[in-house]
């Protein structure tokens, strides 16, 4: 493939970077220069793009950054997007995306929701007409930045080139500061064709309207030792937050320190090892059954980098009533939003980790966590097992993720879409790894996969990716199977394939006595698709065949598609009920 | 507990905010009962005074929404008896009528009102106060044959404010000194806050 450049200068999520500014020089640049200058200085090398009529002043002046910037042709942008959340989500940067105006912009609507709900750091560079035609109904016009208020975290018109500096500066700065999440700059075409008095460029520190972090109050932070060292039965649950903070070494010396078990949220997955002695699993509608009976047990939860999302709590009502709770995040507005804390730890949990581990006692919690490991043998015995080594003739989708962990050995990046297939593999693949696990969780955005692995790759060129999807979401969108082939990316496509859109169908069976509507899909000849696109492919239906086909897929050279054909009407369980409480978890 | 409470956010002159705001409140179907922009004590900083009928828990939350927006620099929520505030109301009566039926002078007095314009044909009263006092006057008028009524948002002075200007400076520098926004200190000589 088109080796994606080395990492790049590493901008830090949650830390201002040290100032780089480009040494002030008297020169002219076109508004479309000072665009890619700021790449430049951002330490951008990759941008996810599709060209059109409103950006080609952008286009054209990229084409004298090649040497610095490699753009990658994405076949859609919605492509686009996902693939640059793919890379934020394994690289830790920020993702940039082009687009053009108009249908290229709301193009970009849905990746933007999923970065929004599962705060993901991005740039997006869009065109805009020229300034004077702004609201005539003009061609390729939409009012982009209206519609997507709502799902940016920032966003703002440039109609002068003089501002593209501080605008892209701020722009960098927002994405990826405080709890980081998507920006879209629109420049209107004559600002990209104004030439300007360009003073060179340096990095935002500060804006004084918006406090990314805030600062940490000592006193919360002693009050939740004092009841971290009370507690008999401690329960962490942490999020995203542990790895967008970076601060997964201050977390797990916060736990081994505390000894307190501790379950993840699907975004929290990878964060801590699967195999550290204190992971009890995961958290929610289809987590594991102890994670979720013993929330319902615990005197002290303790919420770390989470924000008590509805698949995680089930019915609030009946969600810990009788723990006291303890919440660090580094989003004031998540603080008592959906669970009321005790005490609210605000902060950045690489600061407020450390400051907790120093005050509280060296513990362990044996019996307690002797508790998830029965709850873990019950679900073993009820679901994992025939899960993992069916005895059945058809294939389980976690018999398949058991495959691929036995060659990957838990050091691949794992990219999901949504559905039936995405729950198995958060359930069962396994990560050594942090940054390791990159699945559209809030938004649940079928069709996220195939791109977001994509940008994945780029963001983690030296590791493993590998895309599990459903039939569903594949067809979604397959068109950046060109995007693999053009560039020569290398990722390994695994289709779970069930003839059905199976979460809908297991709800359909479950809530809606079997009645099956519009579940049942056609798929297309995946293989020889993949062939189309010059892809390598292989289909296995069969017991006997999996491990070989999957052992092909991992140690193939490039791209390899794999499809395995599983059960039609299986179902992902344990499973709590929407309604009902964490503690009505059903095993079967 | 369902009840007034009067927002106030201090924010920067942002093209674009105004939606970025609003939006706040209607993806959560909550209305809002009055909304005003103008400027602050303080120049080219702006200040939203937002009146909405809600419990303090959604307000709370409202609140903390707003104030996480970049061009926000702070948001307040404060209770009737918190703050002094008045809207404005003009209206309109047909000159002759209103001569020749009422006691103008006390009528006006009385309603702490003005004439803005006498014409031939209209006369227009403007008063301010709260929404009791400007309806009053409405139904006072409407026997005189109201033409028009109109009347303002509402703009609010919260009691025991001291003011933008000392936390415009601590925003102002880099790294803040003490807890500055988003602090989770609710209450304090009667001004909510976070």
């Amino acid at each position: 493939m088109t080796q994606p450049n080395a990492m790049a200068t590493d901008t830090i999520l949650s830390t201002a970077p040290a100032a780089a500014s480009t040494a002030p020089s008297p020169r002219t640049l076109t508004g479309a220069e000072a665009v890619c200058e700021a790449l430049i200085a951002e330490g951008v090398k990759t941008i996810f793009g599709y060209p059109g009529g409103a950006i080609m002043p952008i286009y054209d002046a990229l084409y004298g950054y090649t040497d610095r910037l490699e753009h990658v042709l994405v076949r859609h942008e919605q492509g686009g997007i996902h693939a640059a959340q793919g890379y934020a989500r394994s690289s830790g940067r920020t993702g940039v995306v082009f687009a053009t105006s108009g249908p290229g912009a709301t193009n970009l609507v849905t990746g933007l929701a999923d970065a929004m709900i599962d705060s993901t750091p991005l740039v997006c560079i869009t065109g805009q007409v020229f300034a004077h035609l702004l609201g005539t109904d003009a061609f390729q016009e939409t009012d982009v930045i209206n519609i997507t208020t709502p799902i940016t975290k920032w966003n703002h018109q440039v109609t002068d080139a003089a501002e593209l500096p501080t605008v892209l500066a701020k722009a960098f700065y927002i994405a990826a500061s405080g709890r980081p999440g998507p920006v879209l700059i629109d420049i209107a075409k004559n600002a990209q064709v104004q030439s300007f008095d360009y003073k060179g460029y340096s990095q935002c520190q500060h804006i004084r309207s918006y406090r990314p972090k805030p600062v940490v109050r000592m006193r919360f932070v002693e009050e939740a030792a004092a009841l971290i060292n009370q507690a008999q039965r401690p329960f962490v649950i942490f999020g995203q937050g542990v790895i967008l903070g970076r601060a997964e070494k201050e977390f797990t010396a916060f736990l081994e320190k505390s000894g307190i078990p501790a379950a993840w949220t699907i975004l929290g997955l990878s964060a801590l090892p699967t195999d550290h002695p204190l992971n009890v699993g995961m958290l929610g509608m289809h987590g594991n059954y102890g994670p979720n009976v013993l929330t319902n047990e615990c005197d002290v939860l303790i919420a770390v980098g989470m924000r008590f999302d509805d698949r995680v709590t089930g019915r609030l009502d009946k969600y810990a009533r009788q723990a006291r709770i303890v919440h660090l995040d580094i989003d004031p507005a998540e603080i008592d939003k959906n669970i009321k804390a005790t005490i609210p730890v605000w902060g950045d949990c690489k600061e407020t980790l450390p400051l907790l581990t120093a005050l509280i006692e060296t513990k362990q919690h044996n019996t307690w966590l002797q508790r998830f490991r029965q709850c873990m043998s019950e679900e073993t015995e009820a679901v994992i097992q025939d899960e993992l080594n069916p005895t059945g003739e058809v294939l389980t989708m976690g018999e398949v993720i058991r495959e691929l962990n036995e060659c990957t050995h838990g050091n691949a990046i794992i990219v999901t879409d949504v559905g039936q297939h995405q729950m198995v593999a958060c359930r069962y693949a396994r990560f050594n790894e942090s940054k390791s696990n990159i699945t559209s969780g809030g938004l649940g955005t079928m069709g996220f996969a195939l791109p977001a692995a994509i940008g994945a790759k780029y963001g983690a060129p030296h590791r493993q990716v590998v895309a599990i999807i459903g039939d569903g979401g594949f067809q979604m969108t397959l068109q950046e199977l060109g995007t693999i082939m053009q560039f020569g990316v290398d990722v390994k496509i695994l289709i779970l394939n069930n003839n059905f859109l199976g979460m809908v169908r297991q709800w359909q069976q479950l809530f809606h006595g079997k009645r099956y509507s519009s579940v049942d899909i056609e798929s297309p000849d995946f293989v020889a698709l993949a062939k189309a696109y010059r892809i390598e492919g292989a289909t296995v239906s069969k017991r006997a065949h999996l491990a070989t086909g999957v052992r092909q897929m991992v140690s193939h050279p490039g791209s390899f598609l794999l499809e395995v054909m599983v059960g039609k009407e299986n179902n992902v369980f344990p499973m709590v009920p929407q309604g009902c409480g964490v503690g009505e978890i059903r095993l079967r | 507990m369902r009840q007034e409470y009067t927002i106030t956010v201090y924010t920067e002159n942002q093209v674009g905010l105004l939606n970025r705001i609003a939006i706040i409140f209607s993806r959560r179907k909550i209305n809002i009962e009055s909304l005003n922009t103008s400027p602050s004590e303080i120049e080219s900083i702006h200040r939203f005074t937002i009146v909405v009928n809600e419990t303090e828990d959604v307000v709370r939350k409202i609140v903390r929404q707003i104030e996480k927006q970049v061009d926000v620099l702070k948001a307040y929520f404060n209770t009737n008896e918190e703050i002094v505030w008045q809207e404005l109301a003009l209206y309109k009566v047909p000159t002759d009528e209103i001569a020749e039926k009422a006691k103008v002078e006390r009528l006006l007095r009385e309603h702490g009102a003005r004439a803005v314009v006498i014409r031939r044909d209209f006369t227009i009263f403007e008063t301010s106060g709260h929404r009791e006092e400007t309806d009053k006057l409405i139904e006072v008028l409407s026997t005189f044959g109201l033409i028009e009524f109109v009347r303002s948002a509402r703009v609010a002075i919260i009691k025991h404010s001291s003011g933008f200007h000392d936390k415009l400076k601590e925003f102002e520098e880099a790294e803040p000194r003490q807890p500055l926004a988003s602090q989770p200190v609710e209450s304090q000589q009667g001004i909510f806050s976070m």
